[in-house]
This record gives structure tokens, C-alpha cells and sequence, in this order.
């Protein structure tokens, strides 16, 4: 009970610090998971398009998704050195794969039947992947970025450690200071974001799947 | 009669099988062809050429005339309408959406409308209009296949290709789907192809018939011709299922 307190006491008394944590945590999140999903998005096209590829590039992704994140960071100090930009590009490298494997997956999962009459009735490769394909594995790549952006905010968390900032400095603080409230005030943050942002992003898919008549 | 369609010496290969074995037919203007013999036989490899989902490795393909192998595909495709087996309507689109599909493709006809095009079309094949605003998973068996049929008729193609279109639906409903497509066909005046495995169907609804078996020609002419003069073994074999079948 000792121990809530002292949680809510600094909740209480450092709220700007945490609200600029939120928004430094925010911002490293939205901005690869943009480009984790634009990238991933486009692979994920391409493999589904050229199935030659599909091994090799699906080989590369999971090389860097079988890479622990804090490892991935560490690895990249000596190419683009320590920061916001580095915790930006191990998320990057981190969400390529889900988004990747289930662009593929819901592309090449569609009933064959309907690409055949898509085909038949003589669309274009162009038309049938944006009137046809996307909207119909919307669901599946839906999923695949819910993944990429809870992953996003876990994998963010570790920035703090190369002066990422983010929620993750809270937790760091908290360790290094041998301040046990202040690091579960920052863990319970985090989880609570990457909830409401689940939370968010699964009410997206399901209306959308909704609209769209998948499953 | 000219041709609408006409094969010439076209042979298809999938790996070491043998698909279609020089194959020569001519398919008249407003006709209705049936095509019929055993899985396998290269029935629906011939539908297939027609609309250039698969192309000859020898031989040549002419449409209207023209070789399709000198046609652009994508404009051949969208003046013939196309209907399969397991319909093939795109789910997450209305009945409307899908039936406009052809002409939205190709600019023909504009959003708004889309309403009064599709209509005419939802009735023309025995459909309620008011179901335009459902989606596919809400019809029934045979409402689907009634919406594949106004999909492939909405670029009013002069040419219809029908790939086992009534195989999946009850045979209350199939009958009756019969009876319509041999009407709108003559209402129509159009060149139907129709691959069916159905010995009855391919009688019923055909002005000629064609038996095939190994990519090859059994057959090729009138039901009561084909009755009465059976060419081959396996064309007496399959005639001995009529009336067996109801």
C-alpha cells in the first residue's frame, strides 16, 4: 500500500516530466511505425507479387526479428550512433517483419476463385491489387500492424538506455537511482499506452472489417 | 455462319500432361455451345484460352476474328463476360458494386449511375433490385450465381464465357437457372460458351455440343445429332447417363 502511494505521489508531483515522456515515447512509436509499415507494406507487396523473392527477403526480415532489441541497438551505435534515431531504426528493422509476413500472408491467402473472375473480367495486376488484394487482406495486415505498433512501444522503452528518451528513461532513472516506485511508474505507463493504442487499433480492424465483409 | 471464336491447331501443356492436343473448332456468332467430358479432359484450359487466361504453346485463338495473341488482353477480357463456378463476387463489394464492376473498370459508366445501369440488369436475370445494397455472404446460392451472370453481362459483351456457373447451386434452382440463360441468351443474341460436366445440361441448353476427352475432339455437333450418332465409345457412355440423371 506504502509502495502505490509512493507511485502516486510521483505521478502527482512529476506530471509534466511524465507527460513529456508520453510524447517523446509517442513520437519515436508513430514515426517507425510509419516507416516499419510503409516499408513492410511495400516488401510484403512484392514478395506476394514476384513469389521468387519470397524466401530470400522472409529470410533477411527474420534475421532481424530474431535479433534481441537491445542487442539490435547496440549494434547500430557504430553506424548511426546513440539516440533517438537509433531506437527509430532498430523498431524500424523490428516491425518490417510482421508487417512484411502478414502483407504476404493476406495477399496470398485471398480465395483464388475471386482473383480468377477479378482477372476474367479484365483488371489490370494495378486494379486487382487496390480494388481487390489490399481490401481484402485489410484484416490480416491490420493485425500485423497492431503487432508492429505494441512493439514499437515495448521496443521503444529500451531507447532510454542510448538517450532515446521515452518512457523507458523513467524506468532507467528508476533503476539507476535505486528508485523502485519511479521505475514500476514508468512500466505501468508504458503498459497502459500500449493497451489503449491495442485497444484503439483493434476497434480500427474491426470496423473495417466490418465494412468490408472480412473475417 | 461466321465465327465468333475459332481455335486452330492449339495445343496446351501443363508440364508433361497434355491439356488440349491440336485442337481445331469454330464456335458460330449467337451460339450456345456446351462443352462437356471428364475432369481433366481440357474443357475449361479451352474456355480459358478464349479469354486469354492461358495461352496456346502452338496454335492460334481468334476472336472475332482476330488472333488473341495480337490482341491487347485486358480490353479482350472486358468485352467478354465471364462467369465461374464458385461465382467469384468479391465480398467486401455490394451486388450493385459487383455488378458495375466491368464498366467501372473501364470508365463506362460513372457513379451515379451506377443505380439505374444496374437495375435493369438485376432483373433482366430474375433478381429483386432492392438486394443491390446487399453484400454477397447475405444471398442465397442461386442469388449469387444470378449476380455472377448480371456481372457478366453488365459490358454488354457479345461473348459469354460460363465455366460450370450452376455446379455449386440445389437443382431446384439449377433447372431453373437453365431455363433463364437458354432465354437470355436468345433475348440476347450472344455467343455463350458453357462448360458443364452435366451430360442433361449440356443437352438441354445447348444449339451444339462438344465432347471432348484427352484435349481432344470427340464430338462436335446437335444434341439429337450427338444422341443419335454417337462418334465415340465415351459419347455413348456418357449419353447412357441421360435419364439417369434428374
Amino acid at each position: 500500500m506504502e509502495f502505490l502511494q509512493k507511485v502516486i505521489h510521483i505521478y502527482i508531483e512529476r506530471w509534466p516530466w511524465f507527460l513529456e515522456l508520453i510524447g517523446e515515447q509517442l513520437r519515436i512509436s508513430l514515426i517507425s511505425v510509419f516507416l516499419a509499415a510503409s516499408i513492410g507494406l511495400v516488401i510484403g507487396v512484392l514478395i506476394a507479387e514476384y513469389p521468387r523473392f519470397r524466401e530470400p527477403v522472409m529470410a533477411v526480415c527474420n534475421v532481424f526479428y530474431t535479433i534481441p532489441a537491445i542487442a539490435l541497438i547496440g549494434l547500430l551505435i557504430p553506424l548511426i550512433g546513440i539516440g533517438e534515431k537509433n531506437a527509430i531504426a532498430a523498431i524500424v528493422l523490428y516491425g518490417i517483419m510482421p508487417m512484411v509476413r502478414n502483407t504476404c500472408t493476406g495477399i496470398t491467402g485471398i480465395n483464388a476463385g475471386t482473383i480468377d473472375a477479378a482477372t476474367g473480367l479484365g483488371s489490370t495486376r494495378w486494379q486487382i491489387l487496390l480494388r481487390i488484394r489490399l481490401p481484402l487482406a485489410s484484416g490480416v495486415i491490420l493485425a500485423g500492424l497492431r503487432n508492429v505498433v505494441v512493439m514499437s512501444i515495448a521496443t521503444g522503452s529500451i531507447a532510454a538506455f542510448v538517450g532515446g528518451g521515452g518512457l523507458g528513461e523513467a524506468i532507467y532513472r528508476g533503476i539507476t537511482m535505486y528508485n523502485p516506485a519511479m521505475t514500476f511508474a514508468g512500466g505501468f505507463m508504458l503498459v497502459v499506452l500500449a493497451l489503449t493504442c491495442d485497444f484503439i487499433l483493434g476497434l480500427i480492424e474491426k470496423s473495417i472489417k466490418k465494412k468490408w465483409r472480412i473475417s | 455462319m461466321e465465327d465468333a471464336i475459332r481455335f486452330e491447331h492449339v495445343t496446351v501443356r501443363y508440364g508433361v500432361q497434355t491439356a488440349l492436343d491440336d485442337f481445331t473448332i469454330g464456335i458460330h456468332e449467337g451460339e450456345f455451345l456446351t462443352i462437356i467430358g471428364r475432369s481433366g479432359c481440357g474443357k475449361t484450359t479451352a474456355l480459358r484460352l478464349i479469354n486469354g487466361l492461358r495461352t496456346p504453346d502452338e496454335g492460334h485463338v481468334y476472336v472475332k476474328g482476330r488472333d488473341i495473341a495480337d490482341s491487347d488482353l485486358i480490353s479482350l477480357r472486358r468485352s467478354i463476360g465471364y462467369a465461374i463456378q464458385d461465382v467469384g463476387l468479391f465480398p467486401h463489394m455490394t451486388v450493385k458494386d459487383n455488378v458495375a464492376y466491368v464498366p467501372s473498370l473501364s470508365g463506362m459508366w460513372n457513379k451515379s449511375e451506377k443505380d439505374e445501369k444496374v437495375r435493369p440488369l438485376l432483373e433482366m436475370v430474375g433478381l429483386d433490385p432492392e438486394l443491390m445494397k446487399r453484400y454477397p455472404d447475405e444471398l442465397s446460392g442461386g442469388q449469387k450465381q444470378r449476380v455472377g451472370i448480371a456481372r457478366a453481362l453488365a459490358a454488354g459483351p457479345e461473348i459469354l464465357l460460363m465455366d460450370e456457373p450452376f455446379g455449386a447451386v440445389d437443382e431446384i434452382t439449377r433447372r431453373s437457372l437453365q431455363s433463364e440463360i437458354k432465354q437470355l441468351q436468345k433475348r440476347l443474341h450472344i455467343t455463350i460458351v458453357f462448360v458443364t460436366h452435366d451430360i442433361h445440361e449440356a443437352m438441354l441448353l445447348g444449339d451444339r455440343m462438344l465432347v471432348m476427352d484427352s484435349g481432344k475432339v470427340l464430338q462436335l455437333d446437335r444434341p439429337e445429332t450427338v444422341r443419335e450418332k454417337p462418334a465415340a465409345p465415351f459419347v455413348k457412355e456418357l449419353l447412357s447417363r441421360v435419364g439417369t440423371e434428374t
